[in-house]
C-alpha cells in the first residue's frame, strides 16, 4: 500500500492472532484477520457471540494486545505500546461507547464528562464551555446535573457517547451499544452515531447484532470463529433515514 | 474543586456506615493518642521542672568550660550584682547567684565528701524547691551566719541533726587551706537520692569568705516564666551580655546542663511509642480493609475508566487521595475532641489514686496536667495519618496491575 493511500486509513490490522484460555480450553478469539478502515468511514462488525467482534474492537482500541499481528491507528502502530502511552492514545484520539453505558455513578453528567477532559488538562473554564456544548449536541441540555441513576437507558447512553466524542477523537469504537436500549433510544442513537459521523467526520467502528444499526453503517464486516467471512461495502446506508438529526 | 476531587470525595460517602466506622476509629485512636502524649508531655514538663527547680535552673551563667572542669578558679566576678542587673532587665524571670565546691564535711562520728553551695537565702526559695523541702529545722537565714542546710541522706550518714556543728575542709579559690565550723540549721529530703547523699548548703557570704572568693561566685541561674520560653531567655541573655562586653561567661540551658534528663525523657518516649505503635497499626489495618474493600468492590468502574484512558497511575492516585481526605477527616476531629480533653484535665488536673499524698511527699503538685504544646496534640494523629495515607498504598499499587478487558468483566 502506498503512503497516499495508507494516510487514509484510520485503522489497519494486519494478521491479528489472539486466544483465550477457559479452564482447560483454547479458545480462538481472533484467526489471522487483516482489515483496513477509512478515515471517516461507519463501519459495522457483526456476527454471533463469541465471534470475535469484542476483541477486534479491544485490540483496535488498544484495551487489549494480540498474541500476534500489527495493529495501527493513523499510521503508528499501537499494538506495541506500553500500557502508559496505550493509556493516552485512548484518551486523546479513540472514544469508547459501552454496552451498559458504563458512567461513574457519583459524578453527574456533566462531571463525567469534564472528569476525562481535566486528566487531559483542560482548563476548568474551556472544560465546563465544551462539556454544556457537547451535552446539548447529544440532546441532554438541562440535564447536565442529573447524575446516572436519575436518568433512563436512553440518556446515560447519550452521556456515554458525549463524554466519548468530547476530545474529538478521529475513532469511536462502540460495543453493542443498542442492547441495553428500547428501539426508539436504539434508533435515537444510531442517528446521533450517523449526524457525527457526517458532520465531524469520526470514523465509527461499531459491533453489534443489531439490524437496525447495521442498516446505518456503509460498511459490513461479519465475523465468524475468529475470523472474517464477509466485507460488505454499500455505496450509500440502506437506511432511510441515516444521516438525519435525530433530535 | 477539581473532578477528581469531587470523584474521591463522593467516593467515601457511597458506603456512609463504613467510612464513619473507618472514620470513627481513626477519631477513637486519636482522641486516645492526644490525651496520652499530652499527659505524657505534662509530665516530663513536672519532672523536667522538679529536677531542675530542686538546684540547677532553666538557664546559667558560668565562666566558661566552667560546666566541663568544675574548676573552682573558674568564677564569675561581682556575681551577686550581675544576677541583680540580670534581674532588673529581666523583671519576669528569676535569678539567684550560686558558688560550688567540694568539701570533706566531719561530724563527731563520720566524714563525708559533699558538693557545697553558696547561696542568696532571699533569692534562694523563689529559685530553688529546696527551701520548701525542709523536713527538720529551718531554712537558711539571710541574717544568720556559718549556718548549713543539708539533704537528709547525707545528715544520716553524718549523723548528725538540726543544732549539731559540721566541720568543712576544702581548698580556697587561692589554693589555701579553708576550714569553717558551721551549725545545723536544716535538713531537706528532696526525694532525689542524688541530691538528698551529696549535697549542701551556706549562705554565699559566708562560702566567699569561706574560700578567699570575694565577691565571685561561679554561676548566676535563672529561671523562665515557663520551661518553653528557656531558649528564648538564653538568647535574650546572651544578647545581653555581649551588649555590655561580657565575652568570658557562656549562657548554657537545662539540656546543656542535664543531658541525662533529656536521654531519660526519649528513652521513655520511645517505650511509650512502641505501645502507641500497636494502636495505630490497628487503625492502619481498618483503614486498608476499608479502602481494599471499595477497590475492590469498584473494579469494574476502574477498567472503564482505564479504558477512556485514565491511567492506572491516575486510579492508584485517586485511592491515596481518597484515603488522604478520609484521614484527613480522622486527624481533625480526633486533633480537636482530643484537644478539648487535653484542655479540660489542663484546667481541672487529673488526679490518680494515692498520687496526691506521694506527690506531696517531694514538693510535687497532686495532680497531672497534660501539656497543650502543639506538637503534644498534634504527633500522634499525624502518625496515624501517615499511617492511614500509607495503608492505602498496597490498593493502589494493585490498581497498578489492572488491565481495563479483565476488570471490565468484573461483576
Amino acid at each position: 500500500m502506498s503512503n497516499q493511500q495508507s494516510s487514509q486509513l484510520a485503522v489497519r490490522c494486519l494478521n491479528l492472532c489472539k486466544t483465550f484460555t477457559q479452564g482447560e480450553t483454547r479458545v480462538v478469539g481472533l484467526d489471522d484477520v487483516s482489515i483496513d478502515i477509512a478515515k471517516g468511514d461507519m463501519l459495522c462488525l457483526s456476527g454471533p457471540s463469541g465471534s470475535g467482534k469484542t476483541t477486534l474492537l479491544n485490540a483496535i482500541g488498544a484495551l487489549d494486545t494480540p498474541d500476534s499481528g500489527e495493529v495501527w491507528i493513523e499510521n503508528k502502530r499501537i499494538d506495541q505500546l506500553s500500557k502508559g502511552d496505550r493509556a493516552d492514545l485512548r484518551m486523546r484520539h479513540i472514544g469508547f461507547v459501552f454496552q451498559a453505558f458504563n458512567l461513574i455513578p457519583v459524578l453527574s453528567a456533566q462531571e463525567n464528562i469534564e472528569f476525562v477532559m481535566e486528566l487531559q488538562g483542560v482548563a476548568a473554564a474551556e472544560r465546563h464551555k465544551m462539556s454544556s456544548a457537547i451535552l446539548e449536541q447529544v440532546g441532554m441540555g438541562g440535564l447536565e446535573h442529573r447524575r446516572p441513576a436519575q436518568l433512563s437507558g436512553g440518556q446515560q447512553q447519550r452521556v456515554a457517547v458525549a463524554r466519548a466524542i468530547v476530545s474529538r477523537p478521529s475513532l469511536v469504537l462502540a460495543d453493542e451499544p443498542t442492547a441495553n436500549l428500547d428501539s426508539q433510544n436504539a434508533l435515537q442513537l444510531i442517528e446521533l452515531f450517523t449526524q457525527l459521523n457526517t458532520e465531524m467526520g469520526i470514523t465509527f467502528v461499531i459491533a453489534t447484532h443489531d439490524t437496525r444499526v447495521m442498516s446505518y453503517c456503509r460498511r459490513l464486516i461479519r465475523m465468524v470463529d475468529g475470523q472474517v467471512v464477509s466485507d460488505e461495502i454499500r455505496d450509500t446506508p440502506s437506511h432511510p433515514d441515516a444521516g438525519k438529526d435525530p433530535f | 474543586m477539581s473532578v477528581t476531587l469531587t470523584l474521591a470525595w463522593r467516593n467515601l460517602w457511597r458506603h456512609k456506615r463504613r467510612s464513619w466506622l473507618t472514620i470513627g476509629a481513626m477519631v477513637f485512636s486519636n482522641v486516645l493518642l492526644v490525651f496520652m502524649i499530652t499527659l505524657q508531655f505534662g509530665s516530663y514538663e513536672m519532672m523536667i521542672n522538679n529536677t531542675l527547680r530542686a538546684f540547677s535552673g532553666h538557664i546559667q551563667i558560668a565562666q566558661v568550660s566552667y560546666q566541663e572542669q568544675q574548676k573552682m578558679r573558674l568564677t564569675v566576678p561581682q556575681v551577686a550584682e550581675l544576677a541583680r542587673q540580670l534581674q532588673a532587665r529581666f523583671p519576669g524571670i528569676e535569678v539567684a547567684p550560686r558558688a560550688l565546691t567540694f568539701v570533706l564535711a566531719a561530724s563527731e562520728d563520720r566524714s563525708f565528701g559533699l558538693q557545697l553551695a553558696g547561696v542568696d537565702a532571699a533569692r534562694e526559695p523563689s529559685m530553688s524547691t529546696i527551701p520548701g523541702l525542709m523536713v527538720e529545722g529551718r531554712y537558711l537565714s539571710a541574717a544568720g551566719a556559718n549556718e548549713i542546710v543539708l539533704g537528709s541522706v547525707l545528715a544520716r550518714n553524718l549523723k548528725v541533726t538540726v543544732g549539731d556543728e559540721i566541720t568543712l575542709l576544702g581548698t580556697g579559690v587561692d589554693g589555701s587551706l579553708a576550714a569553717a565550723v558551721v551549725s545545723v540549721s536544716g535538713i531537706f529530703d528532696s526525694g532525689l537520692a542524688d541530691i538528698d547523699r551529696s549535697l549542701a548548703q551556706i549562705l554565699l557570704r559566708d562560702f566567699q569568705s569561706l574560700f578567699a572568693m570575694q565577691d565571685r561566685g561561679h554561676a548566676i541561674l535563672v529561671n523562665a516564666p515557663d520551661i518553653a520560653q528557656t531558649n528564648f531567655y538564653q538568647a535574650e541573655i546572651k544578647g545581653w551580655l555581649s551588649s555590655r562586653g561580657v565575652s568570658d561567661l557562656e549562657v548554657l540551658n537545662w539540656e546543656q546542663l542535664n543531658p541525662g534528663l533529656r536521654q531519660a525523657i526519649q528513652s521513655d518516649m520511645a517505650s511509650a511509642w512502641f505501645m502507641y505503635m500497636v494502636l495505630i497499626v490497628l487503625v492502619a489495618f481498618s483503614a486498608l480493609n476499608t479502602q481494599l474493600m471499595s477497590v475492590l468492590e469498584r473494579t469494574r468502574e476502574f477498567g472503564i475508566m482505564s479504558a477512556v484512558g485514565v491511567r492506572t497511575s491516575t486510579l492508584g492516585r485517586l485511592v491515596l487521595l481518597e484515603s488522604t481526605v478520609l484521614a484527613a477527616l480522622g486527624l481533625l476531629l480526633g486533633c480537636a475532641l482530643g484537644a478539648l480533653v487535653a484542655l479540660y484535665f489542663r484546667v481541672n488536673g487529673l488526679s490518680l489514686p494515692g498520687m496526691a499524698e506521694m506527690a506531696a511527699q517531694y514538693n510535687l503538685p497532686p495532680k497531672m496536667y497534660p501539656s497543650l504544646q502543639p506538637m503534644a496534640i498534634l504527633l500522634g494523629p499525624l502518625v496515624v495519618f501517615m499511617g492511614c495515607v500509607s495503608s492505602a498504598l498496597y490498593p493502589a499499587l494493585k490498581l497498578t496491575a489492572l488491565t481495563p478487558v479483565s476488570a471490565m468483566r468484573a461483576v
